[in-house]
């Protein structure tokens, strides 16, 4: 069984507008997006900003509540619980943010900031919850003396550390990571993935890990989905995707990928115009209008997400030819 | 020509001071700014005497503060600092009195509404909807009264007297709290780590007390000790109205109203209680502004 399940996912958000902030339309940032994790694995998510990558990872965690869909979690639906049942849920379930600044509370010192998930969840007692807080930053490579730092007084890369720490405190089953390694530098963006790859292994934990870094996603990733405009085009293991691409957007998304070969003779596909706005996607399919392969039927029919052949799913008419 | 062993002791002491605020607590860091910074300094040390003042009234002053004697309207001398007013009562003794009660309904009324209102104002803007509609839809209505208006005529509802007083100043204070509050709530409850907070698994009550409101008690404190300032006016206003404290009280606006008939013949009695509001005022309108300067995120470092 799938460890979490997702299907046909959406979520929008209003526009607002007029003198009254009557709705006068929508947002489609997450449009009908399946998926499923298995326990163990790491799913990549990618694609360009704005293409709903972030907002799937928060409505699969009911962070936002989402417009329609299925989302079950160990067979179970989250979304039938109440706020309650959620809420105590989210012991299985953590998320690693993108931005290590924002995402820790200034005024809280470290020990507290990793202590409190384990207060809300009543886990321990007042020393059993210091000693485990010791051992989690033992175990992101961090100090025990820095529980009474406070998170300005580290850098990028350790406060990564630190809000991965307290992905880890309540011992869940999924963490969504959402860009966990987009705002570090290079040389410590792999210390920070090489960590959750270890961690991954010592806690038998599942990713959802949520990228734009082609190479980051690479190395991390057992399978890749590619998201477009809210869509879900493309999902396949991670050696079957990168050597394989059949979707048009993704084949022109790996030929972005820099070859660190001067030498290297590659065709770099160029897509003309830019991504449509989601408040008004094209019919059809939505990626038609950039399409170099585009068909009649692109325009008018959405096409579905059809096995390619040992689970390498694609949404694209060119399949059919 | 210094001799060698000093060199050495200058060399040894010149090492490099390696930002010193790393393993300092923002507290202290922060206490540090204050004393640099010197209008906080200024206003800081006027309203400590004035506290002083209240506190130690009784051993301060030479008379009681309702005490007549026969030197009516007597001019400032040596028995009589400040002179006395046209019942014989020590002007001094009064004035000092008189800080213990402007003090007292400064602190109260700006208590309750930084209270009420920061309550209101995080309820609004953290739940929303019409919880935010019928909060900021009152907010709107005690903002469209000019404010002493407001005052007089929550006073005249419930009855002249520094305690009914000191409730219509605690009202009319609450729309400025609860707007900031609101509007500070609304910026914050999109930040990361509240999300964060939530994808944890906190209750809203929790992420409310434990991680909105510590990050913006900073410019309620603000706005708090600049409206202690006009909280002190205010009192003051109602007094002279006659609808606050009641004499024999020593109310400074009290005091200026009785005054009014004698500014020409004996103007200390109206002097001395005016310079006590202007200073209390300026006091801690000099202090709020030095706060709104430290507490600036722009002005670290």
């Amino acid at each position: 069984m799938a460890l979490m399940s997702v299907r046909n996912l959406k979520k929008t958000f209003p526009i607002r507008g007029g003198i009254f902030g009557k709705k006068i339309g929508e947002i489609k940032a997450v449009d009908d997006v399946s998926f499923t994790v298995e326990k163990g694995e790491t799913l990549g998510l990618v694609g360009e900003s704005g293409c709903g990558k972030s907002t799937t990872g928060r409505t699969i965690l009911r962070l936002y509540e989402p417009t329609a869909g299925e989302v079950e979690f160990e067979g179970k639906s989250i979304l039938q619980y109440s706020p309650e049942e959620m809420r105590k849920a989210r012991r299985e379930m953590q998320m690693v943010f993108q931005d290590p600044f924002a995402s820790l509370n200034p005024r809280q010192r470290i020990g507290k900031i990793l202590e409190e998930p384990l207060i809300v969840h009543g886990l321990g007692g007042a020393k059993e919850r210091k000693e485990q807080v010791e051992e989690l930053l033992k175990v992101v490579g961090l100090d025990k003396f820095h529980m009474n730092r406070y998170p300005h007084q580290f850098s990028g890369g350790q406060r990564q550390r630190i809000g991965i720490a307290r992905a880890l405190s309540t011992k869940p089953k999924l963490i969504v990571a959402d860009e966990p390694v987009s705002a570090l530098d290079v040389s410590i963006q792999s210390q920070v993935l090489n960590l959750m790859m270890d961690l991954q292994e010592q806690f038998e934990l599942t990713y959802i890990f949520i990228a734009h870094d082609l190479s980051v996603v690479k190395h991390i990733s057992t399978r890749v989905g590619v998201m477009y405009l809210g869509r879900m085009v493309e999902l396949a293991g991670r050696d079957e995707l990168y050597r394989n691409p059949l979707h048009p957007y993704t084949q022109a998304l790996m030929s972005a990928v820099p070859i660190p070969d001067p030498d290297a003779g590659k065709e770099r596909i160029i897509l003309s115009g830019d991504v449509p706005s989601p408040a008004n996607p094209p019919l059809g399919c939505a990626f038609h209008p950039r399409c170099p392969y585009a068909m009649d039927v692109c325009k008018e029919v959405r096409p579905e997400m059809k096995d390619a052949g040992g689970g390498h799913q694609v949404a694209c008419h060119l399949l059919d030819q | 020509m210094p001799s060698l062993p000093e060199m050495n002791e200058n060399s040894s002491v010149t090492s490099i001071d390696y930002a010193p605020s790393i393993h300092e607590s923002p507290v202290r860091y922060f206490l540090r700014a204050f004393w640099r910074h010197r209008s906080a300094a200024i206003g800081s040390v006027i309203i400590i005497l004035f506290i002083l003042l209240a506190v130690f009234a009784p051993v301060i002053t030479p008379y009681q503060y309702d005490q007549r004697s026969s030197a009516l309207l007597a001019s400032p001398s040596a028995s009589h600092w400040f002179g006395t007013d046209d019942m014989g009562r020590d002007i001094f003794t009064r004035v000092i009195y008189g800080a213990r009660i402007s003090l007292q309904v400064g602190f109260f009324a700006i208590a309750g509404s930084i209270v009420i209102g920061s309550f209101l104002g995080l309820i609004a803007g953290y739940y929303g909807r019409w919880r935010d509609t019928i909060i900021s839809r009152i907010f709107d209505i005690l903002l469209a009264f000019p404010s002493i208006l407001l005052a007089i005529a929550i006073v005249a509802i419930l009855g002249p007297g520094l305690n009914n007083a000191m409730i219509a100043v605690a009202v009319i204070n609450i729309p400025a709290f609860g707007r900031l509050m609101r509007s500070r709530v609304l910026s914050v409850k999109e930040e990361d780590f509240i999300l964060a907070a939530r994808a944890m698994g906190m209750k809203n009550s929790r992420i409310l007390w434990k991680h909105i409101l510590p990050n913006y008690w900073s410019p309620i404190l603000v706005q708090g000790t600049l409206g202690f300032a006009t909280a002190v006016i205010e009192a003051a206003a109602l007094g002279f109205l006659g609808l606050g404290a009641q004499p024999p009280q020593p109310e400074w606006g009290t005091m200026l109203s009785d005054s009014r008939e004698f500014i020409q013949l004996a103007p200390w009695t109206m002097i001395f209680p005016g310079l006590a509001i202007v200073c209390t005022v300026l006091g801690f309108n000099l202090l709020g502004d030095g706060l709104r300067d430290l507490f600036d995120p722009r002005m670290k470092e």
